[in-house]
């Protein structure tokens, strides 16, 4: 939605393909044959797809810029930039201590950001359940970029360190039953208490849509900023249309 | 070997074709299959594994009758065969010798084992990998494989 009010607001449209039963890839078309015929329909396409690579695999393909706005459990580099802008609207992005919390493991927004904050002197604290930490590989990669991942099955040990906690969603289909998913969950929810003793500066972000990993009574809190982070993507995402299209 | 013992080839030499030596131990037949040789393609073969090697302790050789390999497709089996020399044989005589060089992506060799992959999917696209010293990293999906790279060739 954010890309469509991007676009609307540069003075563009959209023609927007919402659901695969809506687009050829129902008959049995390759994506690589879709992306060839929207090419001649737009100027660009902004993909999201379930498949890790579909981005990378469209650009090959098609013949106007491609945007990857989320391809499966791999990367989503847009909301990325706007992670990375909302940072620097309260602080520098070198010097600090960054949490990543939730499914890190198939978490594409915190895969992302990990690989963008290793450009910085940023020290990563990875919040997460067992079984769902970060990628061996990208913990591999972020190693060979001269970045220490530090991780942590506690938020409640690490927040009072932290400059930025980056909220993510834990999914049910994760895990094997209903109760376990509930023990963990809760266990991760970010709530008024959970913020006692915190630095003045901490600040909140999540991608949105949230479920139950903020109370809705932490909003009020000055920490709270994610909703100004979703409104973001919309400059974020308009500089970045206006830079692929020239 | 005792002195007075005949000194004999394990394998008797070819007359034109590609003789691959000093292929890591055991490692032959993967190098068969990143070739696309196969029991059912025409090629003359000579397999001998874990032979005695002066440098190496233990090494594989593949005589290949009748077929004179390109640089580019042996530079596939570096990832498998590091060392591995490659000799273009005409007329019983060594023309040729050369070394594989790894190249810094693979394509089609190596299948990735990530299966939310969009290169597992039904693409008109090979695999690729980039070839990060003795790991690969997918160029689609970015999944790294790190070890036993022969058992996710394709």
């Amino acid at each position: 939605m954010s890309f469509a009010s991007a676009m609307a607001r540069l003075g563009g449209t959209c023609i927007s393909v919402d659901s695969v039963e809506a687009s050829s890839i129902a008959k049995g078309e390759t994506l690589a044959d879709t992306v060839r015929v929207v090419s001649g329909y737009t100027d660009a396409i902004v993909l999201r797809h379930p498949k890790e690579g579909a981005a990378r695999l469209a650009s090959e393909f098609a013949t106007v810029p491609v945007i990857n706005a989320g391809d499966g459990a791999g990367q989503h580099p847009s909301q990325t930039l706007l992670d990375l802008y909302t940072i620097r609207q309260s602080m520098d992005l070198d010097g600090i201590e960054v949490g990543i919390l939730g499914d890190l493991r198939y978490g594409r927004t915190a895969h992302s950001l990990a690989y963008a904050l290793s450009l910085y002197d940023v020290a990563l604290h990875a919040i997460a359940p067992k079984g769902l930490e970060f990628p061996e590989g990208l913990v591999h990669e972020l190693s060979g970029r001269g970045m220490e991942v530090r991780n942590h099955h506690d938020v409640r040990r690490v927040i009072r360190d932290l400059d930025v906690l980056y909220i993510t969603r834990i999914q049910k289909e994760r895990f094997p039953d209903l109760g376990s998913y509930y023990d963990v969950a809760s266990s991760y929810r970010i709530t008024p208490e959970t913020l006692q003793g915190v630095k003045d500066r901490l600040i909140l972000l999540h991608p949105l849509p949230r479920v139950d990993e903020i109370d809705p009574a932490v909003d009020r809190t000055p920490h709270a900023r994610y909703f100004e982070q979703s409104r973001n993507g919309v400059p974020v995402r308009m500089a970045l249309l206006s830079e692929v299209m020239g | 070997m005792t002195p007075g013992q005949n000194r004999t080839l394990l394998v008797s030499q070819i007359k034109d074709g590609t003789v691959i030596d000093h292929i890591t131990a055991g490692e032959a037949l993967n190098v068969l299959t990143i070739l696309g040789i196969a029991g059912t393609t025409s090629e003359n073969l000579s397999i001998a594994t874990n032979v005695a090697s002066r440098k190496e302790g233990r090494k594989d050789i593949l005589k290949i009758s009748g077929r004179e390999l390109r640089k580019e497709e042996v530079d596939r089996i570096a990832l498998i065969a590091p060392h591995a020399t490659i000799n273009i044989i005409r007329d019983y005589e060594v023309v040729e010798k050369k070394g594989v060089t790894v190249p810094p992506v693979i394509r089609g060799v190596v299948k990735c084992p990530n299966p939310g992959c969009i290169s597992n999917a039904k693409e008109p696209i090979e695999s690729a990998f980039e070839v990060l010293g003795k790991e690969l990293r997918c160029c689609y999906c970015d999944w790294m494989i790190t070890k036993d790279i022969a058992s996710h060739i394709i």
